[in-house]
């Protein structure tokens, strides 16, 4: 089926990047928008635009039915579901489902299924899928928490079975510790969440995160697209990520990258997907989690590999076949992501308020994608994320000086944005070296 | 009199003391919410709170004055 027309339920930057490849393809697009976004720059370039509602999430972006209701009014094919708000929603992929209306990525059976931690875990140790060492089952009592944290020893980890992107998870040395940390931790998955169930890992210490991106389609084909190495986070989120890994070896690359297919297949995945490992200093890596989306990172593996993500997701959700095959992925030169947050570069608190002024960077070796321009009101409504600043080069080296000259000429003004402190970490020495780890951040704090 | 402010721009969501309460040095008293994150104000002071200057609701911006404690 060839689709002429798709909505995109998100909204900023990855609403425009969604955009730019339906132009590409002759696709129509209708965005949706809240109150606050009205002159946000993806508003205007959509083909078709509809205002769904009041600033907060779930009376806008979150809010399946009025979205549904668009889609329908507006007889687009498809829904673009892009990453975070309802990109990782069963139930969204369910009602898509039931209205006939394609949602571009996974069955909603796969969303559910590696949405939920426990479940993934053990579906992923069936296959053959190293996992981090723990307890598959959610936790009942404390006294079954600490039997199973005294035989993996400390320390562990505690973990909401529904949680992701480092919220729900508590860090814990011992056995006091656990049995305070229990309760607290339960509490805060059932808020955050809805749903109390929590498990054990062991804690990995000092690790590397690295991720596979993977695509697959209807017709038993999965190609990895390489790994991205992920392992500078700030409050346990990605700030830069960069392909290849400068970590791993090409013995390694393999190992991991073959363990990814492998994965996606014991799912029976479609579309664009990305299988999260933890590694430690030895390079033995672990699954900790599959995102059944397009990433925030995405466009490092594009910029090596020369691939449209959301062309090939598009292709794979319209019923086409991946139109390669593995031994034709070409991996070429170096990329890395910075994220650019409307934030405080020192204690990374929000920045909302008005852009005043707005340059980005423009030159060989630099793609950015932003949600913003000149004039652009950041409100607080919605994640600090307002653009990301991509270089390549034809190695490390390369795309290192390229990334000093472009964030030394990126202009924010008006706001506070993380620019500085992206300056710091190009600078510091082991990220220089690429000899870092996910505790990279605290070791820079610790040496100032 | 000292001041309590805030160090982010947000929403007020939660106001933990009330006037006349007896606040110490590095207690929470106002929780704000901007941009998918929950930050707590402390005060840097011990004292009595003297009056309460925001709602559950408002929108402040950072170097807001969030109450007076004396």
């Amino acid at each position: 089926m060839k689709l002429e027309s798709i909505l995109i339920a998100n909204r900023g930057e990855i609403a425009r990047r969604i955009i730019r490849t339906c132009k590409k393809r002759g696709i129509k697009t209708v965005s949706i928008y809240s109150e606050a976004d009205a002159e946000m720059p993806y508003v205007k370039e959509a083909d078709e635009a509809f205002l769904i509602g009041p600033p907060p999430v779930a009376q806008s972006y979150l809010n399946m039915e009025i979205i549904i209701e668009k889609a329908k009014e507006s007889k687009v094919n498809a829904i673009h579901p892009g990453y975070g708000l309802l990109s990782e929603n069963a139930q969204f992929a369910k009602r898509c489902e039931e209205e006939g209306i394609l949602f571009i990525g996974p069955s909603s059976r796969v969303i559910r299924d590696m949405g939920d931690k426990i479940t993934a875990r053990s579906i992923m140790k069936k296959a053959g899928v190293p996992v981090v060492p723990g307890f598959d089952g959610g936790l009942e009592s404390v006294e079954q928490g600490l039997a199973v944290a005294e035989e993996m020893g400390y320390p562990v980890m505690l973990k909401a079975s529904a949680g992701g992107g480092g919220i729900g998870m508590q860090l814990v040395y011992g056995r006091d510790e656990l049995t305070k940390a229990f309760a607290s931790a339960k509490g805060r998955a059932k808020a955050y969440f809805g749903n109390d169930s929590i498990f054990i890992e062991k804690y990995i210490e000092n690790p590397h995160h690295i991720e596979v991106q993977i695509v697959a389609d209807g017709h038993g084909n999965v190609v990895h697209l390489w790994e991205r190495e992920c392992s500078v986070q700030r409050r346990h989120q990605k700030v830069i990520e960069e392909a290849p890994s400068p970590f791993i070896t090409d013995q390694i690359r393999k190992e991991i990258c073959d363990t990814a297919v492998k994965a996606a297949k014991a799912v029976n995945y479609t579309g664009a997907g990305t299988v999260e490992f933890i590694m430690d200093g030895k390079g033995q890596f672990y699954f900790l989690e599959m995102n059944t989306r397009l990433q925030v990172e995405h466009p490092v593996t594009e910029e090596i590999t020369g691939l449209d993500l959301v062309a090939l997701q598009i292709d794979i959700a319209g019923g086409l076949p991946i139109p390669f095959q593995q031994e034709d992925v070409r991996r070429q030169g170096h990329a890395i992501e910075f994220r650019i947050y409307a934030e405080d570069p020192k204690t990374f608190y929000p920045s909302p308020g008005t852009i005043t002024e707005y340059r980005p960077p423009w030159f060989e070796g630099v793609r950015v994608d932003d949600g913003v321009a000149r004039g652009t009101k950041v409100t607080p409504f919605y994640d600090p994320m307002i653009g990301k600043l991509i270089v390549s080069g034809s190695n490390r080296e390369e795309a290192l000086i390229r990334a000093e000259k472009a964030l030394n000429e990126y202009r924010i003004e008006g706001i506070k944005s993380n620019l500085p402190f992206l300056r710091e970490v190009l600078g510091f020495s082991d990220f220089q070296k690429g000899n870092y780890t996910t505790q990279l951040v605290q070791k820079m704090n610790q040496s100032e | 009199m000292k001041e309590v402010a805030a160090n982010m721009a947000g929403t007020v969501i939660q106001v933990l003391v009330n006037a006349g309460d007896e606040v110490s040095a590095g207690q929470d008293v106002v929780m704000l919410e901007s941009m998918k994150m929950e930050v707590p104000i402390a005060s840097e002071v011990a004292g009595k709170v003297a009056e309460i200057k925001v709602n559950i609701g408002d929108f402040v911006n950072e170097g807001d004055v969030l109450l007076l404690v004396e």
